[in-house]
């Protein structure tokens, strides 16, 4: 399992705007280096990352192999209930990760 | 005589200096030219942009991309993409898509938006292969496309070593 870290604030007031920052580790093998023998390592990355609040989409990136290794992200959303933000990667070789966190909006 | 001597040393230590930095920068030049790696072209980034927009064009402004001028090492750019938008459900923007002239592929990535954003800004870190052109395109709901392009120094390039 991938090793991920999210940061979301646990607590905002309604209607404000929260930022969320996503990194999540991968190598994101571009598909594209040569290895010792001069052979292409075969593409190995992250392709879609799909952020819900309380199951609604919110956030979805597709990615290509010109994002570093680790994927990172910040992005906004505002906060309109309580409840949970789920974060979901998926990509090459069957990968695929979720995280979660919760939110408490007053 | 003494300093007739000194003279002469220092003269063709100059002069090895001067030849061992020739020598570098023909090796370096070569090997260079040896490792031509796949590479996107303008071409193939108009015809990826030209996927995005369709039978649509994209006027300038609106969109912001921020990267730094100078970038010291092209693995790990920070990149920050931000569009002038309300957000509202009438009026925001509904994607924001980066394109690069000279990496290997010309898409770097897609981004999907709406109105729950709050605000259009969105940062990652990307790669770069090359001294080249970042182009980025915005969709808002309107149907309407934004751009911005921004021309980046890559020091270091990403991409083309080995492992």
């Amino acid at each position: 399992m991938a090793r991920a870290l999210i940061n979301v604030p646990a607590k905002a007031k309604r209607g404000d705007i929260i930022e969320i920052k996503t990194l999540i580790s991968h190598e994101m093998e571009t598909g594209f280096r040569p290895d010792n023998t001069g052979k292409l390592l075969p593409r190995d990355i992250i392709t879609d990352f799909v952020c819900k609040y309380n199951g609604q989409e919110i956030f979805r990136a597709e990615l290509y192999p010109a994002i570093s290794a680790n994927p990172f992200f910040t992005f906004t959303t505002v906060a309109t209930e309580s409840g949970t933000i789920s974060f979901e990667w998926s990509g090459d070789n069957g990968f695929s990760a979720t995280e979660s966190a919760k939110i408490t909006v007053e | 005589m003494t300093t007739n001597n000194d003279d002469m040393q220092h003269a063709t230590r100059r002069r090895f200096l001067i030849d061992a930095a020739a020598l570098a920068g023909s090796l370096g030049v070569g090997l260079a030219l040896t490792t031509v790696p796949a590479s996107a072209t303008p071409e193939s980034m108009r015809g990826a942009i030209r996927k995005v927009l369709g039978e649509a064009s994209a006027k300038k402004g609106k969109v912001k991309i921020d990267l730094p001028p100078l970038i010291e090492n092209g693995n790990a750019v920070a990149l920050t993409v931000s569009a002038e938008s309300p957000m509202t459900a009438a009026d925001h923007v509904r994607a924001i898509h980066v394109f690069t002239e000279k990496n290997p592929q010309p898409n770097v990535v897609s981004i999907y938006l709406g109105p729950r954003a709050g605000r259009a800004s969105v940062s990652t870190r990307i790669r770069l292969a090359d001294s080249q052109k970042v182009v980025a395109i915005a969709q808002m709901s309107d149907g309407s496309f934004w751009s911005d392009e921004i021309e980046v120094i890559v020091t270091l390039a990403a991409c083309l070593e080995g492992v």
